[in-house]
């Protein structure tokens, strides 16, 4: 017999709502910021974003530069491992498909890097074929400092702090190697639609 | 507010900031999981205390607040976390900044500290509504009056008691700049509590002047875990 909290009810079902929300989550309706030390507060005059590592050349963009590249507009649900998920939240961003157009490498990773020294590894696969954007824009408006701004990586389909805030570049990497969360125990991967929040899930 | 306190037989051990994720099953196996910050010391081995806030439109909260009964058992998973962690051997000064329900994890770092006979210089800046409202009051008087460098701040926003002589707004630059360390002493800072608050003190620290590597946030809250 598995474990039953006693006395436990739980919040009215809603089964079409359910069935789109991974594991353990739970729906929010605003928005909340979690992050690990102070906003960093970047001037648009000093950003860049850059690709870099396993590439013949490096690649930079600044910020002019990334707002003339073509954008996209998507709708998509985000679920962060602290166990909210908000729905349908919608953004504007460059595809990073769009930014390694023309890269060749044979690389099948890459570590996001952050102002305030944050990063994030993903596999290459997960950020290509339609799967993340630099994102500069939530719901209509400029991205805020506190939510990631000026940009953001924005990945879905992994828990959101593979989203990394105030990204300034990829580095191409041959093997995974662990960024900031993932070297205090978080899962390296980051799946949740199979719970995989700390590592060893 | 209520303490939980859990015997978790097998308890590996966890470091001071460290939480727990605790799952609740309902009898149709709908699941609920929330974290938690353990705010017992490091030392109280197979006894961990959680201090849950209950949010009246919570779903974990009033079920642990107010349903839960001395027998049951809890399903958690822990502990989580390993970057707002503080340890004695990690040195100080040390500058603590809670607000409301944000005590919680900074109760453990101050337990761990007196347990340790600690004399690592620390002050607590924590911001209350009222002064019913502070978490732990009792405790942290007698932490304090034990002489051992550890001073004790309250900033109560809402309603001071008759005769009350302490800070009575909300925690900015200036209160932070005559309570806290100058930058020069490089203190290690951690602050817990709601956004609004956390994003409000981390900006101000570091326009005084102190480095953002060196301030470590945690955001409680409704929706912030």
């Amino acid at each position: 017999m598995s474990f039953v909290s006693r006395a436990f009810k739980g919040r009215p079902r809603d089964q079409s709502r359910d069935a789109r929300v991974p594991p353990g989550q739970y729906v929010v309706r605003d928005f909340p910021v979690l992050s690990a030390g102070p906003t960093p507060r970047t001037s648009l005059a000093e950003w860049s974003f850059s690709i870099e590592g396993e590439i013949d050349e490096e690649k930079h963009w600044s910020w002019a530069e990334l707002r003339a590249l073509p954008s996209e507009t998507v709708t998509r649900d985000i679920h962060c491992v602290t166990k909210w998920s908000k729905l349908e939240t919608t953004w504007e961003g460059v595809s990073v498909d769009t930014l390694l157009e023309g890269v060749e490498t044979a690389a099948e990773y890459v570590m996001a890097f952050c102002d305030g020294g944050y990063t994030t590894n993903l596999p290459l696969e997960d950020v290509t074929g339609g799967k993340a954007w630099i994102a500069f824009a939530f719901d209509g408006q400029p991205l805020e400092a506190q939510h990631g701004g000026p940009a953001r990586l924005l990945v879905p389909h992994l828990y959101f702090w593979k989203s990394a805030k105030w990204i300034r570049g990829l580095r191409l990497m041959n093997d995974d190697s662990p960024g900031f969360w993932e070297t205090y125990g978080y899962h390296m991967y980051g799946d949740p639609w199979l719970e995989q929040r700390y590592s060893g899930d | 507010m209520r303490t939980l306190v859990l015997a978790v037989p097998g308890w590996p051990g966890h470091l001071a900031g460290q939480h727990v994720d605790v799952r609740l099953t309902a009898d149709d196996g709908y699941q609920a999981e929330r974290s938690y910050s353990i705010a017992s010391a490091p030392s109280a081995n197979d006894r961990l205390a959680l201090t849950v806030e209950r949010l009246d439109d919570g779903e974990v909260s009033p079920y642990l607040a107010g349903e839960l009964r001395i027998g049951d058992t809890l399903e958690l998973r822990g502990p989580i976390g390993g970057y707002f962690v503080w340890d004695i051997a990690m040195g100080g000064p040390l500058l603590l900044v809670a607000g409301g329900s944000g005590i919680c994890p900074l109760m453990a770092m101050l337990r761990l500290r007196q347990s340790a006979g600690g004399t690592v210089p620390t002050r607590l800046l924590y911001s209350s509504r009222s002064l019913e409202d502070v978490i732990y009051r009792d405790e942290l008087d007698a932490l304090a009056a034990m002489g051992s460098s550890l001073e004790v701040i309250h900033t109560l926003t809402r309603e001071q008691p008759p005769g009350w002589e302490g800070f009575h707004r909300r925690i900015d630059a200036a209160m932070l700049s005559a309570v806290g360390w100058p930058p020069t002493d490089r203190p290690l800072i951690f602050v817990c509590g709601p956004t609004p608050l956390v994003e409000s003190v981390a900006d101000a620290l570091v326009n005084l002047g102190h480095e953002p590597a060196r301030i470590k946030t945690e955001r409680f809250g409704p929706t912030g875990g």
